[in-house]
């Protein structure tokens, strides 16, 4: 479970954070929505602890995440970036296998470049990536890569920072299934940021909307689209007119 | 506020700034070197930062030392000239190689080479998240990245400065002996039995801190990178200016511990 209390953020005098709460729930899958500039890519780095809130609290399973030595906190963790962030002097299936190569548990490389391959399979790419440079890959592909990344040594926890912007419609669903099996069949716990209404209907148990540096709302996937809030109603059906201004 | 408060103002902040600066690196400096002894040590990472650091470095080491040997030689002999000393010309070029160029030139091609690499180099992982995404891996950027290039640093400079030396000395006996007319069994006699220890070893040491400068400085300024194209091509900038200037400053601090009186 991961708990976020009142988390505050500012970026020189510029707040982005202005009391964040919200809770996920063990091997359920939270999607965050809300507009660009949010505050959403930065929400998830103050959990993983690559951006230090200001103020407020933030536990996973309990215990209060915090500075210092956060190797073996990590180790439970799975990110995809939002840019894709690979290792550009690695090829594919290093940057999958990254964590598989190293640390205690660290597999011999073949075994290693194996699972990698197997990964990058359900992302949807073949083996035949696996020795490129990510320079060599397309937008969408850099991002897929990611994403095998993040899953690769079965984290708990996984958090995708909009993991189907700029793919094809056909992969989009293929990423969404992947994202909901990971959670129904591997029981971890997922935060995604998308802004893909399609996405979130296909991978959320729980939707949380971020506006103005709080979560001005947050409600079951069912609730969503019967929801009064104004907001919310505005966001999902990507209306210009509403309380969300269009200038920001 | 009177424009003489303002510049003092001014000043005064920049002082300040300078000195918050010195503080970061020498924690940095401190953190860097305790990083090298402790686990865990990320072999491919160290191997290639010996070949970039040592083994490419190599060309622009031996044609530096090769064309100031020459050039010193000739310059000695003209400046010998005016006072009959023209014979010296052997054992300046190895003490003048040896005891300042070899080093200084070495450490200020680094600075250039392999400062302006790391820093571009670390600072666009940092502008594109690859060292979020190394730390999110369970992976101390600190070890992956900066402990196996100021190991380079600090390994592989005072050998690429050890090169210069001989190539430079190497430099001075072509000219001496070609243009000049030198014996060749005499340049090099005069050569061996001036140069002592203590030149050797001041030049070694000095390798070493160079190199230990220069890579340090590749690393810090690289991974505090301000955001985007700008934020990398200013890091390059100021860690090769910080190296250049730090490793002068380190070369005169040296030279006092090595040979004042
Ligand atoms: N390292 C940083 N330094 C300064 N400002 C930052 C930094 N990271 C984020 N910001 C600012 O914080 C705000 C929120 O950024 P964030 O990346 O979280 O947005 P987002 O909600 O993910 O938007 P998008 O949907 O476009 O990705 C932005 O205005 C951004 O300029
Ligand atoms: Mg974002």
């Amino acid at each position: 479970m991961i708990r976020l209390e009142d988390v505050h953020k500012s970026f020189g005098k510029k707040p982005v954070l202005r009391g964040v709460s919200l809770t996920v729930e063990k091997g359920s899958s939270t999607v965050i929505i809300g507009g660009s500039g949010t505050g959403k890519s930065v929400t998830l780095k103050c959990v993983l602890g690559l951006i230090q809130p200001d103020s407020g609290r933030i536990f996973v399973d309990g215990a209060q995440a915090k500075g210092g030595d956060r190797t073996e906190f990590l180790s439970r963790f799975g990110m995809l970036f939002q840019g894709a962030a690979l290792f550009d002097s690695l090829p594919v299936w290093q940057n999958v296998a990254f964590r598989l190569l190293r640390g205690p548990d660290a597999l011999p490389r073949p075994q290693a470049r194996d699972k990698a391959i197997e990964k990058l399979a359900r992302v949807g790419l073949g083996p035949e990536v696996a020795d490129l440079f990510p320079a060599e890959l397309s937008g969408g592909m850099q991002k897929r890569v990611g994403l095998a990344r993040a899953i690769a040594a079965d984290p708990e926890i996984i958090f995708f920072d909009e993991p189907t912007t700029g793919l094809d419609p056909i992969m989009a669903g293929v990423i969404n299934d992947l994202i909901r099996e990971i959670v129904t069949e591997m029981g971890a716990t997922t935060m995604t940021i998308t802004h893909d209404m399609s996405s979130v209907r296909a991978i959320a148990d729980r939707v949380a909307m971020l506006h103005d540096g709080i979560i001005r709302w947050e409600g079951d996937i069912r609730e969503m689209d019967t929801t009064s809030d104004a907001y919310v109603q505005q966001f999902i059906h990507g209306r210009a007119e509403g309380p969300i201004a269009a200038v920001r | 506020m009177g424009a003489v408060e303002s510049l003092l103002a001014g000043f005064g902040a920049r002082v300040i700034a300078t000195l918050a600066a010195i503080g970061r690196i020498s924690i940095f400096a401190v953190r860097a070197l305790l990083q090298l002894i402790t686990p865990p040590f990320y072999g491919r990472e160290i191997f290639n930062a010996f070949l970039s650091v040592g083994y490419y470095s190599l060309p622009v080491v031996g044609l530096t030392a090769l064309f100031t040997g020459g050039a010193l030689a000739l310059q000695i002999y003209s400046g010998g000239a005016r006072f009959n000393a023209e014979a010296v010309v052997p054992q300046i070029v190895a003490i003048g190689m040896v005891r300042e160029l070899g080093p200084v030139l070495v450490g200020l091609m680094i600075a250039a080479r392999v400062t302006s690499s790391i820093a571009a180099e670390i600072a666009t992982m940092k502008v594109t998240e690859q060292i979020d995404a190394l730390v999110t891996l369970s992976t101390k950027p600190m070890a992956y990245l900066v402990a196996p290039r100021v190991l380079a640093g600090l390994v592989m400079v005072p050998l690429l400065v050890g090169i210069g030396d001989i190539i430079g000395i190497m430099g001075g006996y072509l000219v001496g002996t070609g243009r000049l007319g030198f014996s060749e069994t005499a340049y090099l006699s005069n050569t061996v039995d001036f140069l002592e220890m203590r030149d050797i070893v001041s030049s070694l040491a000095k390798g070493c801190a160079f190199g230990f400068i220069a890579t340090l400085m590749g690393c810090y300024y690289g991974m505090g990178a301000g955001r985007g194209a700008q934020g990398v091509g200013r890091a390059t900038k100021t860690s090769v200016v910080a190296a250049a200037v730090l490793i002068l400053a380190a070369n005169y601090v040296l030279t006092e511990a090595f040979f004042s009186a």
